[in-house]
């Protein structure tokens, strides 16, 4: 009874937060749009009993995820989207290595202080830290000015408004989630087996490539894709130091519902979106669970 | 013939002439405020079987992990092969190690863990292949090859680790408590193994263990350790029968003390006045002590005769009760208790069965031994 309840209680959860919900849009995204309140039909009418949900059904088709294969905007965002996560994500990993590395080799009483540095952004509201991005790229910002003080540049660069502020916006925001996951593993590690390679030959850097980077992997692999996921919708960052050159899918998301208030296209969107997400979601989880694994 | 010729004694040691292959001068290490080495000159010829032996954190991995190269002397120096080594880095050092905690790679299965050290040195391919298999043969792990470090047993864990530290044939291998985890069986086995490689080989072996047997079993010199000191570097049967301290006579093996005050008779004849009530003890002794001077009479269980009866002639004779009986099968050790309380071990062969035994609980017995039989030492 007891264990009927407690598997019970994360379905009923995933039920409630998820299927519902996905239920919800996925019937969005077969209906038609609508100059109606919601603004789509056809609504499902209890009453008219039997009769009423066949005529509900039938009404159903498959209309706007066609649309998508049409309009080229679609796939493009979409492919934008795989491209800017991918980068970033690699651009995450290579500053967020070595600063996970840093940690775990850092004295064990500093360790603590390094980790709150870590976490300590996420005080503060994640949107203000964007706004005060804009203000550091910005033509007139501090990142220029210090450049052209220092003589590096004889011109502002034009930096806010490019997906090189994306990349930066999204480097700095999804960093925590690739230096938590490399640092656990990296500080699970087992100084020895450092020593043992070097005894049998290898080069600092040799012990590094052969042991410390194959054995720091699931944690690798955790955080790029704790960042990659969230990226690949993200829709902040994008709208907020992107330009129009700046195509993602959150955003094309965003103004389908908001400015063109198509529900159903922004509902197939969404569908679609879920259904490339689910790839990297399970082979996800199927590294947690090597992980989980070979630690018994 | 060839037999003849290597069976002469092997003691580079005693040759003043002889170049040592390892020398620590005056090595000092220290962790923060806490002396881990403290001021140890040691000598380690090529071809050496050399056990260091010693209680729990006298500070043996300390002197292996300074011969690999993952610590350095804080004081003094150590020279390999007559160059200072204080700045070879691990990776260029002849030395391989087999560590106490193993640290064989999880992400490798166990011929790639062998292997390892072999790929660094870009060996051809056949003949890596043929060494690794070579390897676990030797230390019967053909079976595990394909598993991972996780998916054997504890045992077979240690051997994954000496088959790694041998497979690089190095010029001196550490081996820090190479065979603590295998039954009785398979470390003898392993010791005779290691042995025969040494032999084959010329490999120079410094091993750590805890356990006296092996070191008296394999090593050509046994080093004494305690608190970072050396209290005795000698062979292992100079270490057994010549002690130079109690604390080396009480650690290697099982021991009787009896502490008294010596008195010279003659030549090197003592005459020791140890307990009231009871007789003197006679002992002799290289060393001399002056007339009073406190002494340690040690003498090792085996060398105590015990008997129903009192002996006719013997140099040293006790009288007591039969205060316990140790049966270890082959042998059996009686506690015997004086009528002053002091126990004293006699070890005799059990030649007969138990049930026929000559001695049993609260029987009172003889105890004799030779003047020659103990080591009198002075601390
Ligand atoms: N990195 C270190 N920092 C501080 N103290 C250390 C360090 N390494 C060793 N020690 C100390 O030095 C002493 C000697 O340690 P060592 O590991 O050499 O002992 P050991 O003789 O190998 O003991 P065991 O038989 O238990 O393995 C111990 O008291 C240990 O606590
Ligand atoms: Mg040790």
């Amino acid at each position: 009874m007891r264990r009927a309840v407690l598997i019970a209680i994360p379905y009923a959860w995933l039920l409630a937060l998820f299927l519902v919900p996905f239920g919800i849009v996925l019937k969005i995204s077969l209906s038609d749009t609508a100059i109606a309140i919601p603004p789509y039909v056809p609504t499902l009418d209890l009453a008219e009993g039997w009769a009423g949900f066949r005529a509900f059904l039938s009404e159903l088709d498959f209309e706007n995820f066609v649309w998508l294969t049409e309009d080229d905007l679609y796939w493009k965002a979409y492919l934008s989207s795989l491209k800017i996560a991918l980068i970033s994500t690699i651009f995450t990993l290579l500053v967020g290595y070595p600063m996970a590395y840093g940690m775990a080799r850092a004295p064990e009483e500093w360790r603590p202080t390094l980790m709150m540095l870590v976490i300590l952004p996420f005080w503060t509201s994640f949107l203000i830290r964007v706004y005060a991005w804009m203000g550091i790229l910005s033509n007139e910002g501090f990142l220029n000015q210090a450049l052209l003080w220092l003589g590096v540049i004889g011109e502002p660069l034009a930096l806010l408004n490019t997906n090189t502020a994306v990349y930066i916006g999204i480097v700095y925001t999804y960093l925590p989630f690739m230096i938590l996951p490399i640092y656990a593993a990296l500080d699970r590690l087992d100084g020895s087996l450092i020593e043992a390679a070097e005894d049998l030959g290898c080069s600092r850097l040799q012990a590094f490539w052969l042991v410390t980077i194959p054995l720091s992997r699931p944690g690798i692999i955790a955080g790029s894709f704790l960042v990659f996921i969230p990226v690949l919708g993200e829709f902040v960052i994008p709208s907020l130091l992107g330009g129009s050159g700046t195509l993602m899918i959150g955003k094309v998301l965003w103004e389908e519902f908001f400015s063109n208030r198509d529900w159903p296209v922004a509902s197939a969107v969404a569908v679609v979106l879920l259904l490339i997400l689910v790839i990297p979601i399970v082979l996800f989880q199927r590294n947690q669970q090597k992980q989980a694994e070979a630690e018994q | 013939m060839g037999d003849i010729v290597s069976s002469t004694v092997f003691e580079p040691w005693t040759d003043p002439q002889a170049e040592p292959l390892i020398r620590f001068r005056n090595v000092t290490k220290r962790f923060g405020s806490f002396t881990a080495i403290d001021d140890l000159t040691l000598d380690i010829y090529e071809k050496e079987f050399f056990a260091l032996l010693g209680p729990s954190g006298c500070g043996k991995t300390t002197m292996m992990r300074m011969l690999a190269g993952f610590e350095n002397p804080t004081e003094g120096s150590i020279e390999l092969a007559g160059r200072d080594i204080a700045n070879v880095p691990p990776n260029k050092r002849a030395v391989n190690m087999m560590f106490q905690s193993y640290a064989l790679f999880p992400h490798l299965n166990i011929w790639d863990n062998i292997a390892f050290g072999l790929r660094r040195d870009k060996m051809p391919k056949v003949d890596l292949e043929a060494r690794v298999e070579e390897m676990l043969k030797l230390t019967r792990l053909e079976k595990f090859a394909k598993r991972k470090p996780h998916q054997i047993s504890g045992g077979q864990r240690q051997r994954v680790a000496l088959a790694r530290s041998l497979a690089k044939a190095p010029k001196l291998l550490l081996l820090d408590e190479p065979l603590g985890a295998l039954d009785k069986k398979l470390r003898q086995d392993t010791q005779f193994e290691l042995m025969d490689i040494q032999e084959k080989t010329g490999t120079t072996f410094v091993i750590v263990t805890h356990d006296q047997e092996e070191a008296m079993t394999v090593a050509s010199r046994v080093a004494v350790m305690d608190e970072g000191h050396l209290m005795q570097v000698a062979t292992p049967d100079r270490i057994y029968e010549n002690p130079e301290s109690v604390y080396v006579a009480d650690f290697i093996g099982d021991v009787n003390i009896i502490q008294g005050r010596a008195s010279a008779v003659g030549g090197e004849t003592y005459s020791i006045d140890w307990a009231e009530g009871q007789g003197q003890l006679t002992a002799t002794s290289a060393t001399s002590f002056d007339n009073g001077q406190t002494c340690h009479l040690a003498i090792r269980p085996e060398k105590v005769t015990i008997t129903a009866d009192r002996p006719e002639v013997a140099d040293n004779v006790v009288q007591g009760r039969v205060h316990d009986i140790a049966y270890l099968g082959n042998l059996s050790t009686y506690h015997v208790e004086l009528p002053n309380g002091t126990i004293i071990k006699a070890q005799t062969a059990n030649t007969r069965r138990i049930s026929r035994r000559s001695f049993t609980w609260e029987d009172p017995v003889w105890l004799s031994w030779t003047a020659t039989a103990g080591v009198l030492l002075a601390n």
